[in-house]
């Protein structure tokens, strides 16, 4: 076993799925709260805590079930809805557990974590992370790596939209309009990471 | 009862005044026949998922219905995908994992919550019908659009004259951003221009 490639090839899923294949602006994921919640960088980096918290969760929990029970009981076409429940279940769970061990977190996450559920960053988080064949160890980087990415576009969106306040939109393109054509926009300034790693 | 059908096209357009199911309107439409057969495959969900929760609405507790909802929901994109993979390959193909991610696409959810619970089964699916064709035109435009000025063609056949340069960024993530922002500006603005009218 050779520790150094492996710890390499982690690295470079960590890195891309953050950075160079953002979930956000690459694959258009989680869109939903990037354009909803976006308005304050405090509470986009509470929303994006909670949901790096729940995606590596999720990889770790859906790749286990996906492995150990739907592939051999050959339940693969059950996927869709298990990884729904597993994915509703445990944001419930996740919920439960933080306000019993530490209410000060709760209180903090608390109001974000239903609406994590319907993100679609982590359906389609557990999706990629099955159509790529990733290992068990993989997973956990990549739902890592996703939810740092997420984080990260959520709170650059945020601190932009602060400043927007200030600025002169034209009348037709106020809310949605000027926010898809500014995630536009950072969608190509990260385009310019892609060279980092394709050497 | 017309109404019901009518104002998913216009008034309520998921897509440009609602600004829901994002992610497959800005992933799939690099070529408007994606978007098309996205749409359609969404539209078939929509509809079919609303029936069969008007159907059952008197059934299902308070407390789980959002659970039951996405169990249902899942359901039927499980049948849409692996339609989709049976009858036409290539298309499921290059869609990827868009198709379940109709699942999570807020829109169908929106729907079960907003109004499938709550009306009888034929207004339900007028409804649903109304807001899955509003939702298939948006991504055909959006898709047409961006397949001229990214590859010079509509549906395939090459409408642009033989010195065209594509312009790449349109088919890139960013051009979905400024193709989709602009767009909803021009909504706005010709939406207020019939307002005004009217009065």
């Amino acid at each position: 076993m050779d520790y150094t490639k492996t710890i390499q090839e982690l690295i470079l899923i960590l890195i891309a799925a953050s950075i160079t294949n953002n979930f956000v602006l690459t694959y258009f994921l989680g869109i939903c709260p990037f354009i909803g919640v976006s308005n304050k960088v405090e509470s986009s980096i509470g929303l994006g805590i909670a949901t790096t918290f729940v995606m590596t969760l999720a990889a770790t929990v859906t790749w286990l079930i996906y492995h150990y029970v739907l592939v051999p009981y050959n339940l693969v076409f059950l996927q869709y809805v298990t990884f729904i429940i597993v994915i509703a279940s445990l944001v419930q769970f996740v919920e439960m557990f933080i306000r019993k061990v530490s209410p000060p977190l709760y209180k903090a996450l608390g109001i974000f974590l239903p609406l994590i559920t319907t993100n679609c960053a982590i359906l389609g988080l557990t999706l990629f992370m099955v159509l790529r064949n990733y290992t068990f160890l993989e997973s956990i980087v990549f739902g890592l790596g996703a939810g740092v990415g997420f984080t990260l576009a959520l709170v650059v969106m945020a601190g932009i939209r602060e400043e927007l306040e200030f600025a002169d939109v034209p009348e037709p393109l106020k809310g949605a309009g000027i926010t898809l054509i500014l995630a536009g926009m950072l969608a190509l300034a990260f385009m310019g990471f892609g060279g980092i790693i394709s050497g | 009862m017309l109404k019901d059908f009518l104002k998913g096209l216009w008034r309520e357009n998921p897509v440009f005044v609602q600004v829901l199911g994002m992610c497959p309107t800005l992933a799939v439409t690099t070529k408007a026949v994606f978007g098309a057969s996205m749409g359609m495959a969404t539209t078939f969900v929509v509809v079919s998922s609303s029936i069969v929760i008007s159907l059952i609405r008197r059934f299902i507790p308070e407390q789980v219905r959002i659970p039951m909802f996405t169990v249902i929901i899942a359901t039927f994109v499980t049948a849409a995908d692996y339609f989709l993979k049976a009858n036409f390959y290539q298309i499921s193909k290059a869609l990827g994992p868009y198709v379940p991610l109709i699942v999570v696409n807020c829109l169908i959810l929106g729907r079960a919550e907003a109004f499938a619970s709550k009306n009888g089964v034929f207004r339900s699916f007028l409804d649903a019908l109304g807001m899955g064709l509003g939702f298939t035109c948006a991504l055909v435009v959006l898709g047409a659009i961006r397949e001229v000025l990214g590859a010079g063609t509509v549906f395939g056949y090459r409408v642009m004259w033989d010195g065209f340069s594509n312009w790449i960024v349109m088919i890139l993530p960013a051009g979905a951003f400024l193709t989709l922002g602009l767009l909803v500006g021009v909504f706005n603005m010709v939406d207020k221009k019939i307002s005004v009218e009217k009065k």
